[in-house]
């Protein structure tokens, strides 16, 4: 990677989405040792800074820098000085003078992790700005495409539900179109918005229109938090149009990829017997989730600083 | 001093051939001892060992990989990042005789990398250091056990190794000065 940081896929060279992947692969082994633990961030300290909730992946981050060695320092929402009145800026600050190696950061705001990482010197690793993007959460979901897919090149990729509010939906469109994939996006109207065709995806709009095309189906998380009045109607209506149940299921290919980024709202996007079945690769992408995240601290974090000489032998 | 140069295919040979003489004198027939190539250099010198135990023996010991990338203790010295080799250990380390294997020692840093990796695995009875060529030049306590040719070098000299996983007569060592160019 050339970049200190990691602040979306968007434009973010093929080449280092390789890079990325490719060591992910090779990191998913330390996790299936009896001491699943390396020593190569020895002394380097990473800092989880999430201003909002979160529990999956930054306990993901955690344990990818423990397994790196690294000490990890967490902060969030509920336990920081925010609630008193202190700005990200300054937070960031008294951090800053803890002399970090890298922060990962998740903001309500998009654009804070950019922010960030323009200030300070220290390696950024966006955990989801606002609306924006989840990098990380796009590799992982690309890595586990590529272990049933081979190559994602020429591939179809459907995106279905609240594509507009998700920065999931909006990272992996970037990845997977620079990858050479298809991106297919499906919702009603208010989450789907024709506009979003200039991210370079078709947009349709009916799960059944996309279903049957697609090597993966990714079903998104109706996130409630986000949702304003008269963006659905009702929970059970979404779930009626646009939720993948067995019976959708059935018109796509038997090799079709279920995934979902997680928390499932079960009975809502996806029914139960989907989430379980056999076309689920749902508990996977958590497994590549620590993976992917050990690549990128590996990649950002594990060397080139002060001048050194060659060691061979 | 004089200044030892390179092998050819036909020396790097007979000099694998020593080796693996050496190694089933002091271990005998391998039924509970393996070798382990360091990545990437070491691998074909391994799997080329373990060809010569096989004919003399009858027996081919297993044979495993390690990649030390994770474990060096360069990696903050500015050098580009390595990128990351396989792991590769299909056996029980417990309890075994370990041969290390690898293609150049010279600082004897990678060696200390490659104990470390190796006591993430396991707990091996005995470790052993096997290698091709010894170019001097030690910055830890580790000596080679049974070592190939011993190469006299200087400290800012790039010692090459080509070595393919079967014979091939291609081979050879080659010792790359930057002051007085190939010796």
């Amino acid at each position: 990677m050339k970049g200190k940081d990691l602040l979306g896929l968007r434009g973010l060279p093929k080449a280092e989405i390789v890079e990325i992947l490719d060591t992910a692969d090779r990191f998913r082994k330390v996790s299936e040792r009896r001491i699943k633990k390396v020593p190569t961030l020895r002394g380097r300290t990473v800092v989880t800074l999430f201003m909002e909730n979160s529990t999956r992946t930054r306990l993901s981050f955690d344990l990818a820098a423990k397994r790196l060695s690294a000490d990890t320092l967490s902060f969030s929402a509920s336990s920081s000085a925010t609630k008193k009145g202190e700005t990200l800026m300054d937070t960031a600050r008294n951090i800053d003078a803890m002399k970090p190696d890298a922060i990962i950061i998740r903001h309500s705001a998009g654009g804070s992790a950019h922010m960030l990482a323009a200030a300070f010197p220290w390696a950024v690793i966006n955990a989801g700005d606002g609306i924006n993007e989840h990098p990380s959460q796009a590799l992982l979901d690309m890595l586990t495409m590529r272990d049933h897919l081979g190559s994602l090149e020429g591939k179809t990729v459907a995106i279905v539900g609240d594509v507009f509010h998700s920065r999931v939906a909006r990272s992996n469109i970037f990845g997977l179109t620079t990858m050479g994939a298809k991106v297919l996006v499906a919702g009603p109207g208010t989450m789907c918005p024709p506009s979003m065709a200039h991210l370079g995806v078709e947009v349709r709009h009916t799960i059944d229109d996309v279903v049957e095309e697609a090597d993966v189906v990714m079903m998104l998380r109706i996130q409630r938090e986000r949702l304003r009045p008269g963006m659905m109607s009702s929970v059970n209506e979404y779930s009626h149009f646009y939720g993948l149940d067995m019976d959708r299921l059935r018109r796509a290919s038997p090799s079709t990829l279920v995934m979902h980024p997680g928390p499932i709202n079960r009975g809502v996007e996806m029914s139960p017997e989907v989430a379980d079945g056999e076309q689920s690769v749902i508990l996977e992408q958590v497994t590549n989730g620590v993976a992917v995240r050990m690549a990128l601290l590996y990649l950002l974090v594990g060397g080139e600083s002060a001048g050194g000489k060659s060691d061979e032998a | 001093m004089t200044r030892t140069t390179g092998m050819n295919a036909i020396e790097v040979g007979r000099t694998l051939d020593r080796l693996a003489t050496e190694i089933i004198e002091l271990l005998g027939v391998p039924t509970d001892y393996s070798l382990v190539g360091i990545v990437t250099g070491g691998h074909p010198v391994s799997e080329r060992l373990a060809d010569r135990i096989e004919v003399a023996t009858g027996v081919r010991p297993a044979t495993g990989t390690v990649d030390i990338t994770l474990y060096r203790d360069d990696l903050y010295t500015g050098l580009e990042k390595p990128v990351l080799g396989e792991t590769r250990l299909p056996f029980d380390l417990t309890g075994q005789d370990i041969v290390l294997v690898d293609d150049v020692l010279f600082t004897g840093r990678t060696v200390r990398a490659a104990l470390d990796v190796l006591h993430d695995y396991g707990r091996p009875r005995s470790v052993k250091l096997a290698v091709l060529v010894d170019r001097g030049h030690r910055e830890l306590p580790i000596s080679a056990d049974f070592s190939g040719r011993f190469l006299v070098t200087e400290k800012t000299d790039r010692v090459e190794v080509s070595l393919s996983l079967s014979e091939d007569s291609g081979d050879f060592v080659a010792v790359h000065s930057p002051s007085r160019g190939v010796a």
